[in-house]
């Protein structure tokens, strides 16, 4: 029998980035408000206390923040003609959890969009005709523009804290030489703090795509470049390299988290209340099946609770929430065979590719030292800023050096050649572990009609529930343009003028490795759009089924992004929220009819 | 657990604000809560954990435990209070009961309490607080000492009297309320004035003597600094306007609040209007330096260039740079707001370090407040650093950049950590307030 909890207007579930927004906006529109954490209460104190946090062994080996797959996991297979298999060890990406979410543990590369990629489908029909897109490629539109979006990138910028370079602020020219992205949409606003100083690797590479012929630009990176106090009233400390930032706990509060930025904002307000260690199971639908009731969850104690409330919140991980909609029955299921049904559609990732160049002894590159969002890009070969007609594929991607700190256990690489271990190993970490350039191509990822989640129907998770599914696997597009990635950002780490270089590309042919980390920007799986049919949100991430519920989260791309995934998953927040304060609240109902 | 106390006197009013209050009593309560804010009264008169206002709070002294009383308007507290009796207990220090209460209550500054405020505060405390049943606890002194006609005497002794004071001719009148805020309600002498050996502080007002505010010993492990205008030690180098943000928020530019001030802003301090922080602020610049001289600080680079050319070798520096340097910075700067500054920064160099191998030892918060929520905490050191390192850390942070602090010993470290502290944690500490 579960226990009834007090009934709230709002539930939250999960409480990392969006969960943290939505909190903020609906209780500022005077909501009373409860978000459900699946983990621990986590924060900068004591989980961040200087030095226990600059563990690697701790954090980035055993995992600390990440999400537990003894409990939970997910089950991979390449084709709906394989057999899905358990995910028994975190490898290609890494949940988080806890209060933070991924949040916690991210880097801090903190884009926009480039708004092309908001219209993809349409922007590539327009300009290479209706054959250009392969036949099995699912691309979509947003259904919002990067106009409408301005105003929520710009506030969350402010939230974030966020260091960069403009290059236009109102269409006035001000990043020339100053390190802005000349791709870059115009801004209504500056980078609430200037952009971060650049590492040697930084510089190195910036020298060199400028030999190339290319546009250097400085990251946008949510690390800061100096103290700063966000609208919230929330403070950071200022960025000092320190180098552990993905996994970690920023200890100085200089990296931009929920639990840094929004948190203590909450914390003021008595119409919020979060609850860690609260594992959300279903949402609760009346018997139309158009309204959902609450949520059922198992709390701290191991307690099955319902919390009713008027509306609901899926800010759970991107898998998570496609997850709680098939499991609550929310939507119709995606059936890849004869392509109907919107929930678990268009699951996509990120295509990447890395080269390392390693130098003489005269080449200090200082790999210690780093901030997850620091580094200098191109966008010459991002989104369609170059003719992808001759090439044939779909997609771009920016390249960068982010050097975001080698650290001791897993930081060293050597070039090509070295044994694994023992002394030449020994010799040649020596060698190259301070003079070397790691650059990558943080390729966009296309959804295709093959690539979907769905429930297993073989694993349960802890709680005796189905696992969720991934069917996934690179097809040709992804292979080509990652191959041409590596052949443009191998001319740039040439003109370096290193010793050696180190290629990790896609070769013809290969298939998705589970073991090999590939970023956590997991895309797609409860998509927004125009059409009900096509997708399982409306523009505003109101489910088309069940009007009150919104799914914000990068669960509600149609397609991966060139770009890191955070800045326009904040932004649609922002965005979705601001459709509920005005339009949802005063008249409870659909935002769009269908 | 003070969140809820807060929460509940809002409650409470909005529950009193519907019965038979009448708008004139109800604006006489608000103002009474807000001198209860001022005076702190929270902070004493109500245990951990328990309902505000109901007492039971246990206090240290020479001679034994003692329990803040229920001031609550249950007839276990005020209940039987005529506003006289009120009046002889808060300003006189005479009970109901005709006994003299443990000069853990402040009346001595008190006294200072116009008498229009104190029918706020009346109101307040018999109509605007909840009531709670709750028997008040006898001391813990164990008899002869627990006799309290020596209080009498001592109350005879050492208590002004009571009369509201005359407005000086030409004073500012800014400063004149800074000094009714301060010597009155706020009773900051509690604290920050140092004692005679009979107990009583040694100067009540700026009028009674330099020793006002001058700094106390060592109180629950922490020093109550000197608010007089000495460069070193005292508030010399602070400006009007950053002591309004500190006492607002809990931070300054330059400064982050710590140790018992922590409770002081959270409960009482940012609660203050702006004119009332402003006042207090200038007054407080108002007190001269104890030190004649008190020479300004003068910045020293020579460290701060040691260590960017990687030169530790000054005893303590290599602690610095493991531990401290990556918040306040090789060159003792800081980081505005955030981080305190350690350059110049009278904390560190007061003549005894008490404060300052205490927040190495256990670390502090940085609580959070309505209009500066973030808090930050430094963490401890206490299990890293044996006692000669931190004296050696210590000392380079008090005699580095231009500070003029004396060097510590390892055994002045091992006394400290003997205490055992305990950290402020941001569990306890504002983590949950509600706004208002």
């Amino acid at each position: 029998m579960a226990t009834i909890m007090k009934k709230v207007d709002a539930v939250i579930v999960g409480f990392g980035w969006t969960g943290a927004i939505m909190a903020k906006e609906l209780t500022e529109a005077g909501l009373n408000v409860v978000a459900l954490e699946r983990g621990p209460m986590q924060d900068t104190y004591p989980d961040g206390n200087y030095p226990q946090v600059i563990d690697e062994l701790t954090y980035s080996v055993r995992k600390k923040l990440f999400q537990d797959i003894s409990k939970e996991t997910v089950t991979i297979r390449h084709s709906v003609n394989d057999v899905a298999l358990p995910n028994r060890q975190l490898g290609a990406f890494l949940p988080g959890n806890g209060v933070g979410g991924a949040g916690l543990h991210w880097s801090g590369v903190h884009f926009r969009v480039d708004p092309i990629e908001l219209r993809m489908r349409s922007h590539y029909e327009e300009r290479y005709g209706k054959h250009f897109i392969p036949k099995d490629m699912t691309i979509q539109d947003f259904g919002v523009s990067y106009e409408e979006l301005e105003p929520f990138f710009d506030y969350a910028e402010k939230v974030f804290g966020t260091s960069g370079q403009a290059w236009t602020v109102n269409g006035q020219l001000v990043g020339e030489g100053r390190g802005g992205n000349p791709y870059a949409p115009d801004r209504s606003n500056p980078f609430p703090l200037e952009a971060q100083k650049n590492t040697v690797s930084a510089q190195l590479f910036q020298k060199a795509a400028t030999a190339v012929g290319y546009k250097p630009y400085n990251l946008p990176s949510a690390n800061t470049s100096g103290p700063y106090t966000n609208p919230y009233g929330a403070q950071m400390g200022p960025c000092n390299f320190c180098g552990f930032c993905s996994g970690y706990v920023c200890y100085m509060y200089s990296k931009a988290s929920p639990n840094v930025n929004i948190l203590p904002a909450l914390r003021q307000v008595p119409n919020f209340e979060l609850r860690p260690n609260s594992h959300v199971l279903k949402v609760n639908l009346d018997n139309t099946k158009s309204k959902a009731t609450g949520v059922t969850y198992i709390d701290a104690q191991g307690r099955e609770c319902e919390q009713p409330a008027d509306l609901v919140i899926l800010g759970a991980f991107q898998f998570h929430n496609v997850r709680l909609m098939l499991l609550s029955g929310i939507g119709k299921p995606y059936d890849p065979i004869s392509g109907e049904g919107v929930v678990g559609k268009n699951f996509a990732y990120q295509n990447m590719a890395t080269i390392k160049a390693f130098f003489d002894k005269d080449t200090h590159t200082n790999n210690f030292i780093g901030a997850g969002g620091n580094g200098v890009a191109i966008d010459d070969f991002n989104a369609d800023n170059f003719d992808h007609g001759p090439h044939g594929f779909v997609g771009g991607s920016p390249m960068w050096v982010n050097q975001a700190g080698s650290r001791p256990i897993a930081g060293t690489s050597n070039p090509p050649g070295t044994p694994a271990w023992g002394s030449a190993w020994k010799r040649a970490t020596a060698d190259y572990y301070t003079h070397q350039v790691s650059m990558d191509a943080h390729g966009a990822h296309q959804s295709y009609r093959g690539n979907y989640l769905d429930l297993d129907p073989v694993y349960h998770d802890a709680y005796g529930l189905p696992l969720l599914r991934m069917t996934f696997d690179w097809q040709e597009n992804d292979i080509k343009m990652n191959r041409f990635m590596v052949e443009k950002m191998g001319k740039i780490a040439e003109a370096m003028n290193p010793k050696a270089i180190a290629v990790l590309g896609k070769k013809v042919g290969e298939h998705f490795n589970t073991a090999s980390y590939q970023t956590t920007h997991l895309n797609g799986g409860a998509i927004m759009g125009t059409d009900p049919k096509t997708s399982a949100l409306n523009r505003y991430l109101q489910c088309w089924d069940v009007h009150n519920v919104f799914v914000p989260g990068a669960s509600a791309f149609p397609q991966g992004l060139g770009y890191n995934p955070t800045g326009l998953v904040a932004a649609l927040t922002y965005w979705s929220a601001r459709a509920i304060r005005e339009q949802y609240l005063k008249n409870p109902g659909p935002l769009v009819q269908a | 657990m003070k969140a809820r106390v807060i929460a509940s006197f809002a409650a409470s009013l909005a529950l009193l604000g519907n019965c038979s209050v009448s708008a004139a009593d109800a604006d006489l309560i608000k103002q009474g809560e807000y001198l209860a804010r001022a005076g702190d009264c929270v902070a004493c008169h109500t245990a951990k954990g328990g309902k505000p206002f109901a007492g039971g709070l246990p206090m240290e002294t020479p001679i034994g435990v003692i329990y803040s009383t229920n001031i609550t308007p249950d007839k276990t507290g005020l209940g039987a209070y005529s506003f006289a009796d009120f009046d002889k207990a808060v300003r006189h220090g005479v009970a109901k009961s005709g006994s003299t209460l443990y000069p853990a209550m402040p009346y001595p500054s008190y006294a200072r309490v116009s008498e229009s405020d104190m029918q706020a505060l009346y109101a307040y405390f018999m109509k605007g607080v909840e009531p709670v049943a709750q028997e008040n606890r006898a001391s813990d002194i164990p008899w002869p000492l627990s006799m309290r006609w020596p209080l009498a005497a001592w109350r005879w002794m050492f208590a002004p009297p009571v009369a509201d004071t005359p407005e000086v001719a030409g004073a500012d009148p800014v400063i004149s309320r800074g000094a009714y805020l301060v010597e009155g309600l706020g009773h900051c002498g509690a604290c920050h004035t140092p004692r005679a050996l009979t107990m009583q502080e040694k100067a009540l007002s700026a009028a009674d003597g330099s020793a006002f505010l001058s700094g106390s010993a060592p109180l629950e492990g922490w020093i109550a600094k000197s608010l007089r205008g000495d460069h070193k030690d005292g508030l010399g180098s602070w400006s009007e306007e950053q002591l309004v943000q500190f006492l607002k928020t809990g931070r300054s530019d330059r400064s982050a609040v710590f140790g018992g001030m922590s409770d002081v802003v959270v409960h009482s301090m940012q609660y203050m209007s702006q004119d009332d922080l402003t006042a207090i602020a200038r007054y407080l610049k108002s007190l001269p330096a104890m030190d004649p001289q008190n020479p300004p600080h003068q910045y020293d680079k020579q460290v701060a260039e040691a260590l960017w050319k990687g030169d530790d070798s000054r005893p303590g520096a290599s602690v610095y740079i493991d531990n401290c340097a990556a918040c306040h910075r090789t060159d003792g700067h800081g980081y505005t707001r955030v981080f305190p500054a350690l350059a110049g920064n009278p904390v560190v160099q007061t003549a005894d370090a008490t404060s300052l191998i205490n927040i190495v030892l256990n670390g502090g918060t940085l609580p959070a407040t309505h209009t500066a929520p973030s808090t930050f905490t430094m963490p401890a050191f206490a299990w890293r650093l044996s006692d000669q390192e931190v004296a050696d850390v210590v000392s380079f942070v008090r005699g580095s950049w231009g500070n003029k602090g004396a060097a510590v010993k390892a055994s002045d470290v091992a006394d400290l950590r003997k205490n055992d502290m305990h950290t402020t944690s941001g569990d306890d500490l504002g983590q949950v307030t509600q706004p208002h």
